[in-house]
């Protein structure tokens, strides 16, 4: 493999506490090293601003929800398609964008590994197959546990060990990444046309509550010692006095300690955290809630968020809380899909437009920009649109411009057309902070990456870490003159590496890299009856068979990257 | 206003996408530019100057440009997409697209034109003088947003799912439509002086038509009101009055219930 050595540039690395040094940064047989002979090819960054690749913690950029999206919004791709061109195949798509599409925008914007935030079990084959067509970035799945029959059945009677062992299996069937919850209970419930709206309503027929589905998968969790925290999508999203659910389901992580040997330190994920932060009692006296939730978090360490920024744009909605889904699309009257998996969850999608003319998309807005402007850790709160949810992921740059430069959210406060709404319904007026390369590469890097139990192999550039750097054409010893450069230089990076392999260059892709799939591979003591409990659930009530269910083998996930955990002595 | 005249010289074997046949991609080039730009035959991409002969130069701008499109183009897609302003004439038939997201400007179609002409047009004028084929003034594919404002005459017949997700402007026919007019309208207005035949206003939630001849088979989700003496470009007549879709979702407008109407001449 070849050598380079990127020379001169002002390097961020949270991990080794540089802050924007003149530093050279050494690659060599795909790995960051001290020192490279001299025959490493050079590549200049003197003015430019180098980090390691940035980490997506929470993106819905692949599987069969997405690909719904997709199908049902062909007006998505109609001004918005690129045509083949050097080593990129076509693409499509604005909120939805192909696979292709995807792992090209990600990398050029300097990302090198992404997390696609829901798999539904049943059809990880599908999420497997784009993963394996989205080019470049290492990606991960999460698949979803809060309304999984097997899951309901044994945390009724707080069988940990059963739950994890079934975890395990199920980690294991759908190469998967970590536990992740969407609506605990109040997906399953909208089979009965219900939801579960509190962490106490009880989930029908099941007789368990969301509470206890999330303190049961957070033990599993610890159990096992997964590499990443147990993954929350709390109840009663979108609805104004969320934020209360909101607390009350943070709260129930309280107590719990880590046990993990990837350096990950905390026990909950809160995710998409902007969606979750409301206050009021209506759509009139909306307003934010990002205080309240942000001291929560603030005071309490063994949580991580991550923001959800709403972008402004037009987009498409997608989850797995079904019931949300149609709750939004009785409010915008646009197109609903809904689907039902099985004995596992449920989705829904529908398009949404985030207008700057209407004031509760403003606040959304402001309430997302909030979030990490108040959160003191920026190595605990990580940026993310929740794509394509809040807006599409190739919005980051933006998103950036907005929390680096209290210029521009200024300027944006006053192209509102309800700004008095905004600033007396939000403190986004009186929010001088401006995130410097640091926390930024803090809330993009080594934050997530820490996060997601991946710190020793990526999100820095010390010696012996995976080489994903991402060169910006952005010099930081230069005041900006114009927010809007920062919009520039973090979409399109001068040099992008993944695993050694320079995959951008002024913007352009020049390699589709060694893209992996990244996943837990958990081995637990034996447990003959979680076994038995899934075979007799295969034959009673799946629609397939266990040998259709799984995703093995070269078709579906051909470059695997197993992270090894032995749970055998819990 | 310059005008430019383009006349079909080299046929293209496949169809020709010309997106770029407006007064705005036209708009201060001279002859030999205009040649220049770029037209799509099938994946191969070209230029104008190869199918077309381009005589004149453009105005400084759209508004002062005129386009006159001459010789076979039964094969041209795209002719007027996405224009603001000026004037597109087009002297025989053609195909797809015609008009396409316009905002401004005129265009006078002689011959016929093929489907999704005006597809989600915002502004200007579309007269043509034969016969609009299938989707006319409607929503992209996937889209709920139709035409939203301008106008369209047709001196002959329209085709099926015309004005589909239409919100606004108008759309006139003189001759007769086929199925499915002004489907998920939630606004504009259609006025066919012929006769239509089914699903004339389905899934309606705002807006109005009025059909000056027959109508095969009502919408069950239409209600007789009233009748209602119209005047309808300068003539009066007596209509039945109908409100619809009754199984819709309707708006409520200063306290009253907001309906699709649609109006039969007795």
């Amino acid at each position: 493999m070849s050598e380079y050595i990127i020379k001169n540039g002002h390097v961020f690395d949270p991990v080794q506490g540089i802050k924007g040094d003149k530093k050279d940064i050494s690659i060599k047989d795909g790995k960051i090293v001290d020192k490279v002979s001299s025959s490493a090819k050079v590549i200049d960054a003197k003015d430019k601003t180098v980090m390691a690749g940035a980490v997506e913690i929470h993106a819905h950029i692949a599987g069969p929800k997405v690909n719904l999206g997709r199908i049902y919004r062909p007006e998505d791709k109609l001004f918005s398609c690129t045509p083949t061109h050097g080593m990129e195949r076509m693409g499509g798509g604005a909120s939805i964008p192909t696979t292709f599409k995807t792992g090209y925008e990600y990398a050029k914007m300097g990302y090198t590994t992404a997390m696609e935030a829901a798999m539904p079990p049943l059809f990880s084959r599908h999420v497997h197959e784009e993963i394996r067509d989205t080019p470049i970035i290492d990606e991960g799945a999460f698949p979803v546990f809060g309304n999984n029959w097997f899951v309901m059945e044994y945390l009724k009677n707080h069988e940990i060990e059963n739950t994890a062992a079934y975890c395990a299996w199920l980690l294991r069937a759908t190469k998967g990444y970590a536990i992740k919850i969407v609506n605990p209970g109040g997906t399953e419930a909208w089979g009965w046309g219900l939801n579960c709206l509190s962490i106490h309503d009880p989930v029908p027929y099941f007789d368990i509550t969301p509470a206890e589905i999330i303190k049961g998968l957070i033990e599993a969790n610890e159990y096992l010692g997964l590499p990443h925290s147990m993954h929350i999508h709390p109840n009663n999203l979108g609805n104004p006095g969320c934020y209360e659910t909101t607390l009350d389901t943070l709260k129930l992580a309280e107590g719990f300690k880590t046990k993990n040997k990837f350096g990950r330190e905390q026990v909950m994920h809160l995710t998409h955290t902007q969606f979750h932060s409301y206050k009021g009692t209506n759509w009139g006296d909306f307003e934010s809630g990002a205080k309240e939730v942000t001291d929560y978090v603030n005071k309490n360490k063994n949580i991580t968020i991550d923001t959800g920024n709403v972008t402004l744009d037009e987009t498409t909605t997608m989850t797995a809380d079904g019931p949300f889904e149609h709750h939004l699309c009785g409010l915008n009257h646009l197109k609903w899909a809904n689907v039902d998996v099985e004995l596992e969850t449920a989705a829904g999608v529908v398009p949404y437009i985030y207008s700057p003319n209407i004031s509760v998309c403003a606040i959304q807005w402001a309430i997302g920009l909030e979030i990490p402007l108040m959160m003191k850790d920026p190595m605990r709160c990580y940026i993310t649109t929740d794509h394509p949810n809040a807006g599409p992921f190739t919005r980051y740059p933006r998103v950036i411009k907005w929390l680096m430069s209290k210029k521009a959210r200024d300027a944006q406060v006053n192209a509102f057309k309800h700004k008095d709404k905004v600033l007396s319904q939000t403190s986004i007026g009186s929010l001088d902070r401006e995130i410097s390369l640091y926390e930024l590469a803090q809330m993009t890097r080594a934050g997530p990456a820490k996060s997601l139990g991946l710190s020793a192999m990526c999100g820095g550039l010390k010696p012996g870490m995976d080489a994903d750097v991402a060169v910006y054409n952005f010099n930081p010893d230069k005041p900006v003159a114009n927010p809007d450069d920062i919009e520039t230089a973090f979409s399109r990076c001068a040099a992008v590496f993944k695993s050694g392999i320079q995959v951008v260059s002024n913007g352009e892709i020049v390699s589709t890299g060694n893209k992996r799939t990244l996943w837990v591979d958990v081995h637990v003591k034996d447990n003959p009856q979680v076994m038995r409990d899934i075979n007799e659930k295969f034959v009673k009530f799946y629609s397939m068979t266990q040998n259709n269910y799984e995703a093995l083998g070269h078709h579906f996930v051909p470059n695997p990257y197993a992270l090894e955990v032995d749970a055998t002595q819990a | 206003m310059e005008t430019v005249t383009i006349t079909m010289k080299n046929a293209p074997a496949l169809y020709l996408e010309a997106d770029n046949v407006s007064p705005d991609a036209f708009a201060g080039k001279t002859a030999a530019q205009i040649a220049e730009l770029s037209v799509h035959e099938g994946n191969t991409t070209s230029t104008l100057g190869k199918y077309f002969e381009v005589i004149g130069n453009a105005g400084a701008t759209a508004a002062d440009t005129k386009i006159v499109v001459k010789g076979d183009v039964k094969k041209v897609k795209y002719l007027g997409f996405k224009m603001t302003a000026g004037e597109l004439v087009i002297e025989g038939s053609t195909d797809l697209y015609v008009g396409a997201w316009m905002k401004g400007g005129k265009i006078l179609a002689k011959g016929n034109i093929e489907a999704f002409a005006a597809t989600a047009m915002k502004g200007g004028e579309l007269i043509v003088e034969g016969n609009a084929g299938n989707y006319l003034g409607a929503a992209y594919r996937g889209d709920w947003r139709g035409m939203s404002g301008g106008k369209i005459l047709v001196m002959g017949n329209a085709g099926s799912d015309i004005g589909m997700y239409m919100t606004g402007g108008e759309i006139i026919v003189n001759g007769n439509i086929d199925v499915h007019a002004l489907t998920h309208a939630e606004g504009g207005r259609l006025v066919v002086k012929g006769n239509a035949k089914s699903k004339v206003g389905g899934q309606m939630i705002d807006g109005e038509i009025i059909i000056f001849g027959s109508i095969d088979t009502m919408m069950p989700g239409f209600k007789p009101v009233s009748e209602a003496e119209l005047e309808v470009d300068g003539a009066k007549a007596k209509f039945s009055h109908f409100i619809g879709d009754m199984g819709e979702r309707h708006k409520k407008r200063k306290g009253q219930i907001v309906y699709g109407n649609l109006y039969k001449k007795i």
